[in-house]
Parts: structure tokens; C-alpha cells; sequence
């Protein structure tokens, strides 16, 4: 049950205009040039290395952070490690309006929570989630509340299936519970 | 409301309600890896799974296509890696000498209508042909899927392609899907199925279904099918994310240029471009209708002698059909090289690269930079490749 609430601070991907960035690649969040690194642990320093303005997230990053993009994000390759990045800074999920298909399966099967926000720009626009607020959310049921401003707002819930994994752990955990 | 193809096929195999957007449990009818990403089901299973044994080895199969026999010692030991783990669960193995996997499965009556079908092959949805649903994953997502027989698939949005008109006699299937590619893009079906709709497409043959299809990769869409005509309809009340009308009347054939299959212009500005090679073959122009054409138009010509002419079945029984057609003699007779089947030609490995300031023209479905080797690569249907042969140059049957 624990594991469906969640609470982190939310870091608001803008662009150096003020605005949320979209169709964020796999290569922009951790560029090809880092494809022989397999150990998880090792791929956090990485994460963003190629996105304009954002090269330092590695550092500024604290645990259970909430990462929140515009549309598309992780376009692109189909490299697990996209995901793994934040995996080992221990993000604590992903927010945004649409995910590319393989980022998502991806990110699904590995147990690490990507949701998809409703009404991102009026919310940005609005000031209703700045970077640093602290954000409280329900995987199961999609509440989620700004909890610095004293404000709800709302994510997809995860499907069943979604959650079934992430319960688990990751596809292959959850494939030996259901044999 | 009613379904679309892909709500109904994934609704037939899911306890969950399958309206596109949702995520739902899906049962395979069929689970396969090839010889590029199999090795690594393998590692996964065994490493996840040790010795336990897939949910049914009669669902699951290898297909080796992609560089077959292997010409690397890298392929071979993958090879053989795959071999030893089927051999050990009772797993069949459509081996290298039986051509393109999912021509294959079609062939063999595993892909079938309203079946559900996953490979580690990003033109698995080409089974949208025979109205299957056909799906290229990763190799955690299939080393999953040999040990449980089932997957979860967010339902995608179905958009409808209208198209009005008749293609010009000269149009082949491939002029069709090369100009679906220009104008449909990289966006317009993206992670949607499309349905196609309209009399140049109701009369296309299983060849040309599976020419179209094939190519949905490369428009970015889920997989297409193509209902009227085939084994499964949408329901009247189905709903739509998108309703596309195109106009193809008089539609001549199309090429796609450098660097990707989504710029494409009419063979009238094309003509007269020096060409180096030339190529028949994928899972694109792979059966035995595109070699027939292309005999008929190599029948009593001579491929020039500068250029280099490669053709490569799509599988074994279409090099049997060729053989007992006397299309292949007609091949041979003309000066072009025809090799064992499978994915030669399109791949890396074979006889598929060019070198530095090489120019080919293929029937193959992409033609990124770097793709087929260093040269530069044009797609065409097989009458404007097996012409342009003959002519050294870009051209149409007609320029002979
Ligand atoms: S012919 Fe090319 S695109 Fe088709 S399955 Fe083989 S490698 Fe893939």
C-alpha cells in the first residue's frame, strides 16, 4: 500500500524561455557515447549529459525527485538505459503529458513509475507546480497534491498492469509471482 | 461503440476491456526471436528463469534470417547459442535456410487472422497483412513472453486512411507505399494503427498487402491492415483518432531518395541518375510476384555491364515458386546474382553493402545513411529497379 503514495520535489524541465521542453530524445538523456556502461550504478552521472541546460541535473538531483517534462519524452532509440539513469539517482518517477512507446515499455517493465500529467502548460503556466515544491502522489488513484502550495492536481492512474509490475518490482519479478 | 481491427484482435486474446488507450494483459498465440536480439532472450530467460521451461514450446520459435548462414563468427555462435537453448525445451527452429521470419510464419499458417504474434523484429507488424497483430519488441519483453505466454500492450488509437482513386497502370505496390510514406510521414499514424481503406488498396494481392505493411515501421505507426477484402472488418460504429483521405489518381511511380523512405518523388525527377548496383528483395519486395515482374522486364535484356544486379528470395518456398517458373533462369540469363533467402541485401551482412560513393537502387524499406553500407540508396518497386539495371541509370520499363 505504502509503495502507491509517494513525495518528492518536483524539478520542472524548462528550456532557458521559461518553457517546458518536448519530444526530449533518448540520446539527449543519455547520449550514445555512453552505451557501453551496463552497470546501473555507474550510468547516473550521465543522465541529461546531452540536454541544453540541464547537464548538471546529475548533481543537483536528490533522491525521490520528481521530474517533470513536456510531451514525448524518451523519442528515440529503444536504450534501456535512458531509464536505468534515473533508476540509479534514485528519481522518483516521471511526469508528463505522453511518453514515446518504447521509453514507456521500457521504463514499465523495469518497475519505474512514469505518469502521465493532465493539463501540464495551464499548470505551468498557471505557477501551479514550480521547481522545489514538494509534491505528494497516488499512483493507484492519480491525486496528486502540491503540497507546498496547498493545491490539487491530476495524473493518470497507473493501469493494472502497470501497477502489477511496479508492485513487483520489475516484468521479470511480477512473471515469477503470476507461475 | 464499436472496435477497431486492432481493439477486436486484442480484445479476442485479453480478459481486459481492450478500447485503445488502455493497458491490457494480451495472449500470444506466438513467441519468437530471431538471430539478432534471440541471443539475448536467451541469456535473459536462463538468467532470470534458469532451467525452468518456456509456458509452450509449441508457441515459441526461432527464425534465423537476418544473416543467414552466418557469415560472422559473432552470428554463428549466436546462433548456435539459440540452437542449444531450443533443442533443450523441444523448441522448433525455422533455421537459415528458411528465409524472412514472418514470411515464414505466414507460410506456415503461425501468423493468422486475429492472431497475436511478438518477435524481436521491428517489422514484425507486417503480419498486419494476413490481419494478424504482429509486434517487434526488446528482448526482456520476449525472453518474458517465451516464459509466460502472454505480454501487456497499451491499446493504440486506430486512424482511417481513405484512399480515392486509381494508381496509373505503371504503379506497382511498392509506388503505393512509398508515396503512403510521403504523406503520411513520420507523424501522421504514429503510435496508431491505420486502416486502409479504398479500391487501390482492396484489390492488392497478398504480395502488395505485404509490401504496404511492411512499411509501417517506417511511418512510425503501430502496424496496418488493410480490411476490405481481408479476413477481419472494423465495426460501423468503430471510433477513429484520425480520418485521412488521400488522392492516388494517377499515381506514378514513386522513389524514395536519400536519406530517408519518407522523401519521396516521382521517378520523372529521378530519371537518368547513374546507379552502381541495384537490389530485389526484402521482406518488403520479397515474394514471388516481384521477381515475376522483374523477370519480365529483365526477359531479353542484360543487366548492364557496370552495374550489379542482387536478388535475394524472401524465403525458400519463393525460390522453389522461382524455380519451377523459370523466373529464375530468366534472372541468371539477364546477369544478376541471385542468392539463398532470408534478410540479405537489406541487413548488414551478405550481399547487402555499398561502398563510399556507391550508388543502389533496392526494393528494400530503408535507406538511412549508413544502412546498407556507405554508399547512397534510392527504394523503388522491382519493375523500376530491374529496369534501371538495364539502363545503368533510373528509370521505367518504358525508357527500355
Ligand atoms: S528484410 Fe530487412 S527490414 Fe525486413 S525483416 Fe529482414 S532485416 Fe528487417
Amino acid at each position: 500500500m505504502d509503495k502507491d503514495i509517494r513525495q518528492g520535489r518536483a524539478v520542472v524541465l524548462l528550456n532557458e524561455h521559461g518553457k517546458i521542453i518536448e519530444d526530449i530524445d533518448t540520446d539527449q538523456i543519455f547520449h550514445n557515447a555512453h552505451l557501453h556502461i551496463t552497470d546501473i550504478a555507474q550510468m547516473g552521472p550521465y543522465a541529461f549529459g546531452n540536454l541544453e541546460g540541464w547537464k548538471d541535473f546529475p548533481k543537483n538531483c536528490g533522491e525521490g525527485d520528481i521530474l517533470i517534462a513536456g510531451r514525448n519524452f524518451g523519442a528515440g532509440s529503444s536504450r534501456q538505459q535512458a531509464v536505468d539513469c534515473f533508476t540509479a539517482l534514485k528519481v522518483g518517477a516521471i511526469f508528463a503529458p505522453s511518453f514515446s512507446a518504447i521509453y514507456f515499455r521500457n521504463a514499465v517493465n523495469s518497475g519505474f513509475p512514469v505518469l502521465k500529467i493532465h493539463d501540464l502548460e495551464a499548470l505551468i503556466a498557471g505557477k501551479g507546480i514550480v521547481t522545489d515544491d514538494v509534491i505528494r502522489f497516488d499512483v493507484r488513484s492519480g491525486r496528486a497534491e502540491n503540497v507546498t502550495r496547498g493545491t490539487a492536481f491530476k495524473i493518470e492512474p497507473m493501469s493494472p498492469v502497470q501497477h502489477d509490475i511496479f508492485v513487483a518490482g520489475d516484468l521479470f519479478k511480477y512473471g515469477k509471482r503470476i507461475k | 461503440m464499436g472496435r477497431t481491427i486492432i481493439e477486436k484482435i486484442i480484445q479476442a486474446h485479453s480478459r481486459d476491456d481492450a478500447a485503445a488507450g488502455r493497458i491490457v494483459w494480451m495472449d500470444l498465440d506466438v513467441r519468437s526471436a530471431r538471430d539478432f536480439g534471440g541471443p539475448n532472450v536467451v541469456k535473459n530467460f536462463e538468467q532470470e528463469y534458469g532451467g525452468a521451461a518456456p509456458a509452450d514450446p509449441r508457441k515459441t520459435f526461432f527464425t534465423f534470417d537476418l544473416c543467414a548462414p552466418a557469415c560472422s563468427l559473432k552470428y554463428a555462435d549466436n546462433q548456435q547459442a539459440c540452437r542449444d537453448f531450443a533443442r533443450k525445451h523441444g523448441i522448433e527452429v525455422f533455421d537459415v535456410d528458411r528465409g524472412v521470419g514472418t514470411h515464414v510464419m505466414i507460410e506456415e499458417g503461425l501468423a493468422r487472422p486475429s492472431g497475436t504474434v511478438v518477435g524481436t523484429d521491428s517489422h514484425m507488424n507486417i503480419l498486419g497483412a494476413v490481419g494478424c497483430f504482429g509486434q517487434g519488441m526488446g528482448d526482456v519483453d520476449i525472453a518474458f513472453a517465451f516464459k509466460t505466454g502472454r505480454t501487456w500492450f497499451e491499446v493504440p488509437e486506430s486512424v482511417k486512411v481513405v484512399l480515392k482513386g486509381r494508381p496509373s497502370a505503371a504503379a506497382e505496390a511498392k509506388d503505393l507505399t512509398l508515396f503512403l510514406c510521403r504523406e503520411l510521414g513520420t507523424k501522421k499514424i504514429a503510435l496508431r494503427s491505420a486502416e486502409f481503406y479504398g479500391e487501390a488498396v482492396r484489390n492488392l494481392a497478398l504480395s502488395g498487402r505485404i509490401t504496404l505493411c511492411s512499411m509501417i515501421t517506417e511511418m512510425a505507426g503501430i502496424i496496418g491492415f488493410i480490411p476490405e477484402n481481408g479476413p477481419i472488418v472494423a465495426d460501423g460504429d468503430a471510433a477513429y483518432a484520425d480520418f485521412i483521405e488521400l488522392d492516388i489518381d494517377g499515381l506514378p511511380p514513386q522513389i524514395a531518395v536519400p536519406p530517408s523512405p519518407n522523401t519521396v518523388r516521382p521517378l520523372a525527377d529521378l530519371r537518368g541518375t547513374r546507379i552502381d548496383s541495384g537490389f530485389i528483395g526484402s521482406c518488403t519486395n520479397g515474394r514471388t510476384e516481384d521477381f515475376a515482374r522483374a523477370a519480365e522486364i529483365l526477359k531479353g535484356h542484360k543487366v548492364k555491364k557496370r552495374v550489379m544486379l542482387k536478388i535475394v528470395p524472401a524465403t525458400r518456398r519463393v525460390y522453389e515458386e522461382m524455380l519451377e517458373r523459370g523466373i529464375l533462369e530468366t534472372l541468371f540469363q539477364s546477369g544478376a546474382i541471385v542468392v539463398n533467402p532470408g534478410c540479405g541485401g537489406c541487413a548488414e551482412g551478405h550481399v547487402g553493402l555499398t561502398g563510399k560513393g556507391e550508388t543502389q537502387i533496392s526494393t528494400g524499406n530503408r535507406n538511412f545513411p549508413g544502412k546498407q553500407g556507405k554508399g547512397q540508396t534510392y527504394l523503388a518497386g522491382p519493375a523500376v529497379v530491374a529496369a534501371s539495371c538495364v539502363a545503368g541509370e533510373i528509370a521505367g520499363p518504358e525508357d527500355l
